[in-house]
């Protein structure tokens, strides 16, 4: 089957600036692809070669294995949902999500009619009369999602889509995305800083820093097998050991990650791992203690429930080995 | 909170002052209308009369320097409308090389003396033999017109060519159908309020135009003759009322129109 | 669902003008400035040029002709006595006025940053921007009815039992005259008047970036009104004027109405070039005339870029 999207080698430079620098990517088709990373990693400018926005300075991109280098943005069956929702202020909603067929010259009928069994996918029925200033942010963001969807995309972007949300809609619109998505079968590519939205909407998922990929894998490779301190620094928040430790917890001389989660309270004497408690930060579902082990700070996650350690105590550090991960760098 | 949100006496009675300076000797041209007084600017006017209207209606010499300033500041209007708004468009795009020359050739005309615009199409017209016609002021008036247009467009332009451009392309949308659906109908008050102020600045253009004009009269031409050599001093007043709304009326139409952005028109003329 | 292409077809000119210009943007940037830049490049440049090139041209004195020779002789003429009193008279003018200008809008400029709010910010926009806009012969007009000698000025000072001041002052020597509109003073007035709302924007807008917190902090400090206003506020609403003495010196030195409606009949530059190229049809000195303001202007502005005057505009 060929991919969706596939990046061979590709790279955008802006002057001596390399905004993506030789990315090799296969977006499967159907799949639910984040690229996750913090803001000038590149992530944005690779939306936006997709979508045609940018061209690339190096390599080679396909979509559905049709090389897009001559193509542009409106003439590629792809679709973009803005961050800032771009809708068009001098619209209604119903023109808005019609735009995509009006341009192509679908009848007014044929588009209105259109217009409106796509706000009823996003559960709008009945905005089509108002303006988009009239909308409050969620219900912006649905529209721009409908007028997305209406021209059938192959492939659908979204540039932080859930970013200018509050929390509660965020969590909500997370839900309704993954479901849509599974009805519709099509590709989303989205873009986001934020890894607990990454980890919980993808399938896969790419980390990219300083316009390189630094790993690509389902949520669980990502988050369970960082491939590099970067990885696992921004991927959650893992304890990074320093090659050193990692052998002296048995492992080879490169370096390694250990949960939070995969750690626990243990005494002093005889363990591996072992420090001061210098901070007890409260989750809710549990206590974050921080540990000065030598001068490296671990950090474990206590469940609630369970006695918690004073601030300046010494204690020590269990795991089970087989939740040391050791990763690529040495 | 400001611990002085009042100003002091005098700063209030300079700026009212300032204000009353600004605006009383035009409120004076329409006082003078309507005066009895025909040979001199006499104040108080001896006596009140609506006649001087009616005495400006009929004169014949009035009515061909009235239509051919409608026509030029048509003209200009028209031709710095689209050449302001090409340059605005291209300025708004990324950055590229000459940008700020280019920003300086534009401002030029309206930054240097009107003398030194008009002197030098006098003397081009001169070196290449060209005759003082209609076209020859239009010439003058849409170079110093198109800054007015662009000043507006531009502000404009910048908002518009962040995404609202982009989501139109990619929802399929060719470039003349973005240009006609998306960015003519959120670029048309700016370009209707540069349109009516470099119509109001070219409708009351004398300097430029003295050079450019030759034999013929626009409004202003006529206005300043009958400065220098006045004949029937209440008509002057009459057409100086009529030279005042043409252009106050639609550079108030602009201001409202613009209003609320940040590209409010007429802050630079 | 029918699955759809991955590439659309180019449908009709507009789409194929569209992937044109995406592959090639530099192409569209060109089409949008060519006919701009064509129009400004050859019309104005090149009459500036024109204007130039007949500066160095000169005037036959017996057929009236002109040499189109290259020449530095009109350049002389500038010197002699009678012409160069026209510079420094022109000169001396946009210095007085600018500087009238100055201290008359300040009070405007001041009041509207700091103190006007709503409604007033916008009746102060419009109050200082409807005069900007109206007609500038109109203004003028407007201000020989006033100074004429049987006009306003007359019969306030008259009614107000002043009409002494007016006269001591009309009988001042070099700008008094016959009556205030046939003196230097009444030229002047009207000048202020004219260009006045070009000084008065410029320095708002630079008074509008001076936070309000900072003159909080500097009353904070103990400083009195008098010093804040001298240590804080006129530092820096300085960029603004001098953003502002641009347009009010630039207007003064190429104005030629204003002289010739209100004012002794001595000359300005504006004058002297209207009156050159035209009835004594020496378009050479005409010329040469108008290139004092350009090389004037020019020294202006390159010592206002270095005081930061631009970034107010």
């Amino acid at each position: 089957m060929t991919d969706a999207v596939e990046f061979v080698g590709v790279s955008r430079h802006f002057g001596p600036v390399r905004a993506v620098d030789g990315v090799d990517l296969a977006i499967a088709e159907g799949s639910f692809f984040a690229m996750l990373g913090p803001s000038g990693s590149g992530k944005t400018t690779c939306l936006r070669l997709i979508s045609g926005f940018e061209k690339p300075t190096g390599g080679q991109i396909r979509i559905f294995g049709e090389e897009s280098a001559r193509v542009p943005p409106n003439l590629r069956n792809v679709n973009t949902v803005f961050q800032d929702y771009a809708l068009f202020p001098h619209m209604n909603v119903r023109d808005n999500v019609a735009y995509g067929l009006m341009v192509k010259g679908v009848p007014r009928a044929a588009r209105a009619a259109r217009a409106e069994e796509m706000l009823s996918l996003v559960k709008l029925d009945g905005y089509g009369d108002r303006r988009p200033a009239q909308l409050s942010g969620g219900q912006r963001q649905r529209v721009a999602l409908a007028r997305a969807l209406v021209n059938e995309p192959r492939v659908l972007l979204l540039d932080e889509p859930l970013g200018a949300l509050d929390l509660k809609l965020r969590e909500a619109m997370q839900d309704e995305l993954k479901a849509l998505q599974k009805r519709l079968g099509i590709t989303f590519v989205f873009v986001t800083h934020d890894q607990g939205e990454a980890l919980s909407m993808a399938d896969r998922v790419a980390v990219f820093s300083d316009g390189k990929v630094a790993q690509v894998g389902t949520p669980e490779e990502v988050y369970g097998r960082p491939r590099t301190r970067f990885v696992a620094d921004f991927v959650g928040s893992s304890n990074v050991l320093p090659p050193d430790v990692t052998q002296r917890l048995g492992g080879p001389a490169r370096w390694s990650s250990l949960r939070p989660e995969s750690l626990r309270l243990a005494a002093a004497e005889g363990a591996a791992l072992a420090g001061t408690v210098t901070a007890l930060r409260y989750l809710g579902a549990g206590t974050r203690v921080v540990i000065d082990g030598n001068g490296a700070e671990l950090a474990v996650l206590v469940p609630a429930g369970q006695a918690l350690p004073a601030v300046g105590a010494r204690i020590g550090l269990a795991f089970d080995p087989a939740m040391l991960h050791v990763m690529d760098d040495a | 909170m400001r611990s002085d949100s009042r100003a002091p006496l005098g700063l209030t009675l300079g700026a009212a002052a300032g204000l009353l300076f600004l605006h009383v000797p035009i409120l004076l041209i329409f006082l003078y209308a309507f005066t009895t007084e025909e040979r001199t600017y006499q104040f108080p006017p001896p006596g009140l009369t609506l006649k001087w209207f009616a005495v400006a209606w009929n004169r014949a010499d009035i009515w061909p320097p009235l239509y051919l300033s409608l026509q030029v500041a048509a003209i200009s209007t028209a031709l710095a409308l689209v050449l302001g708004t090409l340059v605005a468009a291209a300025m708004s795009r990324a950055k590229f090389f000459g940008r700020d020359r280019i920003s300086l050739l534009i401002l030029l005309p309206i930054a240097l003396p009107g003398i030194i615009t008009g002197m030098s199409l006098r003397s081009a017209f001169d070196v290449m033999g060209i005759p003082f016609s209609t076209w020859t002021i239009v010439l003058g008036h849409a170079t110093f017109c198109i800054v007015i247009v662009f000043n507006n467009a531009v502000a404009r332009f910048r908002r518009l060519s962040g995404s609202i451009v982009e989501a139109s392309l990619d929802l399929g949308a060719n470039g003349f159908q973005t240009f006609r659906h998306v960015i003519l109908p959120n670029l048309g008050s700016a370009l209707l309020a540069g349109g009516m102020l470099a119509f109001a600045l070219s409708f009351d253009e004398v300097i430029v135009t003295t050079f450019t004009a030759g034999q013929q009269s626009t409004l202003p031409i006529w206005m300043l003759n009958e400065l220098v050599r006045p004949r029937q001093r209440p008509v002057t007043n009459v057409v100086a009322i009529v030279v005042f709304v043409t252009t106050f009326v639609p550079v108030l139409a602009a201001y409202y129109l613009t209003r609320g952005g940040s590209e409010t028109a007429g802050g630079g003329k | 669902m029918g699955l759809r292409p991955v590439t659309l077809p180019e449908r009709g000119p507009g789409d194929r003008l569209t992937s044109l210009f995406w592959r090639r943007p530099n192409l569209l940037l060109v089409l949008l400035l060519a006919p701009p830049l064509l129009w400004l490049g050859v019309v104005y440049l090149g009459s500036l040029a024109a204007l130039l090139l007949q500066s160095f041209f000169s005037i036959d004195e017996f057929s009236g002709l002109v040499v189109h020779e290259f020449t530095l002789k009109t350049y002389l003429e500038l010197l002699r006595p009678s012409n160069f009193d026209i510079l420094l008279r022109t000169v001396g003018m946009a210095v007085a006025v600018t500087l009238g200008c100055a201290v008359i809008a300040f009070p405007i400029a001041h009041y509207a940053a700091r103190y006007a709010r709503g409604q007033w910010k916008a009746a102060f926009y419009l109050g200082v921007m409807l005069p900007l806009w109206s007609s500038y012969l109109v203004k003028v007009y407007a201000w020989k009815l006033i100074l004429s000698k049987e006009g306003i000025v007359t019969w306030a000072t008259d009614a107000a039992g002043a009409s002494a001041v007016l006269n001591a002052v009309l009988a001042l020597p070099v700008i008094g005259g016959n009556s205030l509109s046939t003196s230097y003073i009444g030229t002047w007035i009207v000048f202020v008047y004219v260009w006045l709302p070009y000084m008065i924007l410029p320095m708002q807008a630079a008074l509008e970036r001076v936070p309000a917190s900072m003159l909080e902090a500097s009353a904070d400090l103990g400083a009195t009104r008098a010093q804040t206003f001298r240590t804080v506020i006129l530092p820096l609403a300085l960029p603004g004027v001098i953003a502002g003495s641009i347009f009010t010196f630039s207007l003064t030195l190429g104005d030629y109405i204003i002289p010739q409606i209100i004012g002794s009949s001595r000359l300005f530059i504006g004058q002297a070039v209207y009156t050159l190229q035209g009835t004594a049809g020496n378009i050479p000195l005409a010329a040469a005339f108008a290139v004092v303001p350009i090389a004037v202007m020019l020294a202006y502005l390159a010592v206002a870029r270095r005081m930061g005057a631009f970034d107010a505009l």
